[in-house]
């Protein structure tokens, strides 16, 4: 009796940590992830190290999605090292608020603070990136921004009319002649009460739109907007090389579903990539096809040597329809709600990210170009435009790549880097062979991916981006919300190596990578007072002044190390005051501040040479002090004066 | 000493103009180079002294070497404040004057004379910029914000020096190079007038 007690004890305890060894081996081993470290370069620390005193090789543009701005970091270091705010007002620096940049977020529906903001695109000379201007969407209120990369400033935004869900843009030719924008949300054009259920029935329609971008200026207006089938046109990219005069936009929901789009939208096995020749377009414009139709929109321009933004109300926009100019459009049928589209840096393959496909398909330009002089390659006609046999245009499938193929760029050696949002990867793979090379994952579900140069012909390779949508664990925790991840990989070698982990701002959905060296040397340091044209400006402490007119009252304030003149301010309650602040100093890196107790705005930062306004309506009688903000000298604390305001 | 009344080589005469062409030369050049390099100006800050103006090494650094130094209370370095600017180049147009009445009459003497002419130019030039740095870092304004009990800010008249933060240092540029030359090469024509008359 006792023995067998004793066995059953010893067989329970022998059992028990049996169990608990195993539990131990499989939490870690096969349930242990190591967050990619076995991807990682041995001397990963050193190649992302930039020495203090260094520079960055590259400049990383990230869209900021729902912040609506640009971030700028530098590779391969991940150092944030500049926000610019485009689409939302920026109370760092008082942007959006002062009388200047107020204007620039003036739309046809009034002041709008903020935008969603997906894709930047580099401004490219003949397929190669130039360094001149990065331009950015407005997805909401349909908008495309113009960056200067000399001052890092917003320069011009332009509405787009007749549009809704502004995704598929801005996409550069190859020359940056053009910036294509498209709609995601189609809607009644023009614009009009129906009954939503009338969309699935064809009464909703999407433009096509063909923003002209001055080769000098950068300047935009637009050209024409082409009328197509309302399906939600997603993605774009333009041809380079041979198909330099076609762009191709992808689009889902073929299917013209309303409501409970993730299943109305996602029935057809295929749904296609729009194959449009805009040189074609741009001939039958200018032979006067289409006509002017009304429509109301906003351009708002920075203007030169500082003198005041402008907002022009514009009320038509040329609009065709493609039975206007037939062989401007064809539709290229593509598995399976295809998302991005993108041309490789020999202008041949065209690569479909098909969302919710088991494949890549990707198109071949020159067997394109041929279907379309066949007729018996033309299976249907959607709004005039004919529909060819997947085929007829098809180059190959890269074979069950991985799950949700999303984004394509290139690293101009041969291969093909796809993100793969479902299974978390970036699948490398060969053109021409489309065989699979090596799957690098993502921590954790990539959405976009950047080369340096990836988009273009000429891409300089090395550095390929993972921007990801799910951060959870990669960083210090910091509560529910969270920034979003992104990894630096190695795609130099053979096999592609993890060197970084670095946070973004906002929610990129998109990048763009350029090399240091076509840009850090034209970029501005300071404004040159004698080039300042502003109405307002004081070029020296003696113009410093206050002028009244009435209830409005014009103070030319100067601000220099360390004082602004005139000492003191006398206003009354009820005035109208305009503070027009110029910076008198000529230095790099020496802006000044300027902030008033109790009026409803942020600051403003004033740059050297600069000068900006605000407006200031004192309601109550007192003596009202106002500082520079931003620490410009050993004595900025005694940076400080009155506004004195009677009745 | 007799050789001084000897009249000199004609090759020593085609000497005096090239001595002529360097010193109108000096109109065209900085004589004299200031340099200022502080931590929060890795790129430094540059004042270049013609014989008749001063300008910064880059168009704004005047104005920021000025911005600067009001801060100690010294006073800003300009034109209308520095007569020498205003009459130094009549001096040189008197020396350059000079060179061409010896080509004409070219006596050893007159190297001689040319010779002792500049040197007591370039002690008067060199004590008068050290009297007007000496000026300019001890007459400071007494309602300076930063005052460092007993500090002066007097530059250094050749070489560097730290004042602060801020290291200075002065050095000549070409124009005193060429000045430099110009009376080596009349005390190398003398010596050789001297030989010659001793070989005689």
């Amino acid at each position: 009796m006792k023995t067998d007690r004793k066995m059953k004890r010893a067989g329970a305890l022998s059992a028990l940590t049996l169990l608990a060894f195993s539990f131990a081996i499989v939490m870690t081993t096969s349930c242990g992830k190591k967050g990619g470290k076995e991807f990682l370069a041995s001397d990963a620390a050193q190649r992302v190290y930039v020495a203090p005193g260094d520079k960055d090789e590259v400049y990383l543009f990230t869209s900021g999605g729902f912040n609506g701005q640009i971030g700028v970091q530098g590779i391969p270091s991940g150092r944030l090292i500049k926000v610019i705010p485009v689409f939302s007002v920026w109370t760092e620096n008082g942007y959006g608020f002062d009388e200047e940049t107020k204007m620039m977020l003036n739309t046809s529906h009034g002041f709008i603070p903020w935008d969603d903001s997906h894709h930047v695109e580099a401004s490219q000379t003949k397929g190669e990136q130039d360094g001149r201007w990065i331009f950015i969407n407005g997805n909401n209120t349909p908008r495309i921004a113009r960056i200067s990369l000399t001052d890092f400033v917003t320069e011009e935004i332009i509405e787009i009319p007749n549009s809704a869900g502004n995704h598929a843009s801005p996409f550069l030719t190859a020359s940056t002649e053009y910036a294509m924008a498209a709609t995601r949300f189609s809607v009644p054009i023009p614009q009009r009460d129906m009954p939503v259920e009338n969309y699935s029935k064809g009464e909703f329609h999407g433009t096509i739109t063909m923003v002209g971008i001055d080769s000098k200026s950068g300047a935009m207006s637009i050209k024409a907007q082409v009328k197509v089938p309302g399906y939600d046109y997603d993605l774009s990219h333009c041809g380079k090389g041979p198909s330099h005069d076609w762009c191709f936009f992808t689009m889902y929901n073929t299917e013209q579903a309303h409501k409970m789009l993730e299943i109305g939208a996602s029935k057809n096995d295929k749904d296609f990539i729009l194959a449009f020749n805009w040189k074609k377009a741009e001939a039958c414009v200018d032979q006067g096809k289409g006509q002017n139709v009304p429509a109301s929109y906003v351009r708002n321009r920075r203007a030169e040597n500082n003198k005041p933004a402008t907002s022009e109300r514009l009320t038509s926009v040329r609009m065709m329809e493609p039975k206007d100019c037939p062989g401007i459009m064809y539709y290229m049928p593509t598995p399976k709600s295809p998302h991005g589209v993108d041309v490789d840096p020999s202008g041949e393959y065209i690569v479909g990210g098909g969302k919710l496909a088991t494949v890549i398909p990707v198109h071949s330009f020159s067997k394109l170009v041929k279907a379309i002089e066949d007729k018996s390659n033309f299976t249907e006609e959607r709004m005039g435009i004919p529909v060819l046999k997947y085929e007829a245009t098809l180059a190959g499938e890269v074979q069950k790549p991985c799950l949700g193929p999303l984004h394509t760029e290139f690293d101009g050696k041969g291969f093909a880097y796809t993100s793969c949002f479902v299974s978390s990867e970036v699948v490398k793979w060969k053109l021409g062979t489309w065989e699979i090379h090596q799957n690098m994952p993502a921590y954790y579900s990539i959405g976009h991916l950047s080369i340096v140069g990836g988009d273009s012909a000429k891409p300089m390779g090395k550095y390929l981006v993972s921007l990801n949508k799910i951060t959870k664990d990669r960083y210090l925790p910091t509560g529910p919300e969270l920034v979003q991840s992104a990894q630096l990989w190695d795609i130099s070698g053979s096999k592609a190596e993890l060197l970084l982990d670095f946070p973004t701002l906002g929610e990129p959905h998109y990048a763009q990578m350029i090399p240091a060296s076509l840009i850090k040397d034209k970029t501005r340091q300071i404004y040159e007072l004698e080039n300042n044209h502003h109405p307002f400006v004081a070029r020296t402490e003696k113009e410093a002044r206050v002028e009244r007119q009435g209830n409005i009252v014009h103070v030319y304030l100067t601000a220099i190390r360390s004082h602004f003149k005139p000492d003191i301010v006398e206003l009354k309650v009820g005035d109208t005051a305009y503070f027009h602040v110029t910076n008198l100093e000529q230095d790099f890196d020496i802006p000044h501040g300027f902030a008033i107790y109790g009026a409803p705005l942020p600051n403003i930062l004033i740059m050297p040479g600069e000068t900006l306004t605000v407006k200031y309506e004192p309601k109550q009688p007192g003596v009202f002090p106002f500082y520079c903000t931003d620490f410009c000298s050993a004595l900025h604390q005694e940076m400080q004066q009155y506004i004195r305001v009677s009745r | 000493m007799n050789f001084l009344k000897n009249k000199i080589t004609p090759l020593h005469r085609n000497l005096i103009l090239a001595v002529a062409a360097l010193m109108i030369a000096v109109y065209f050049v900085p004589l004299w180079h200031i340099s200022l390099v502080a931590p929060q100006y890795p790129e430094g800050l540059t004042m270049n002294i013609f014989i008749h103006s001063v300008q910064g090494g880059t168009p704004h650094d005047l104005k920021n070497i000025n911005i600067l130094n009001h801060y100690i209370g010294m006073a800003e370095i300009v034109e209308e404040s520095i007569p020498e600017l205003a009459f130094m180049p009549y001096v040189l147009t008197y020396m350059i004057f000079g060179a061409f009445v010896t080509y004409l009459w070219p006596r050893a003497y007159m190297i001689a004379l040319g010779v002792v002419n500049l040197l007591l130019v370039a002690a008067a030039g060199l004590y008068d910029f050290w009297r007007w740095e000496y000026n300019y870092g001890h007459n400071l304004h007494p309602d300076a914000p930063i005052v460092v009990p007993g500090m002066t800010y007097q530059p250094p008249l050749l070489g560097c020096k730290t004042l602060l933060n801020i290291d200075a240092c002065s050095i000549p540029h070409i124009g005193a190079i060429l000045l430099f030359v110009s009376v080596g090469v009349l005390v190398y024509i003398l010596y050789i007038e001297k030989k010659k008359a001793e070989a005689a």
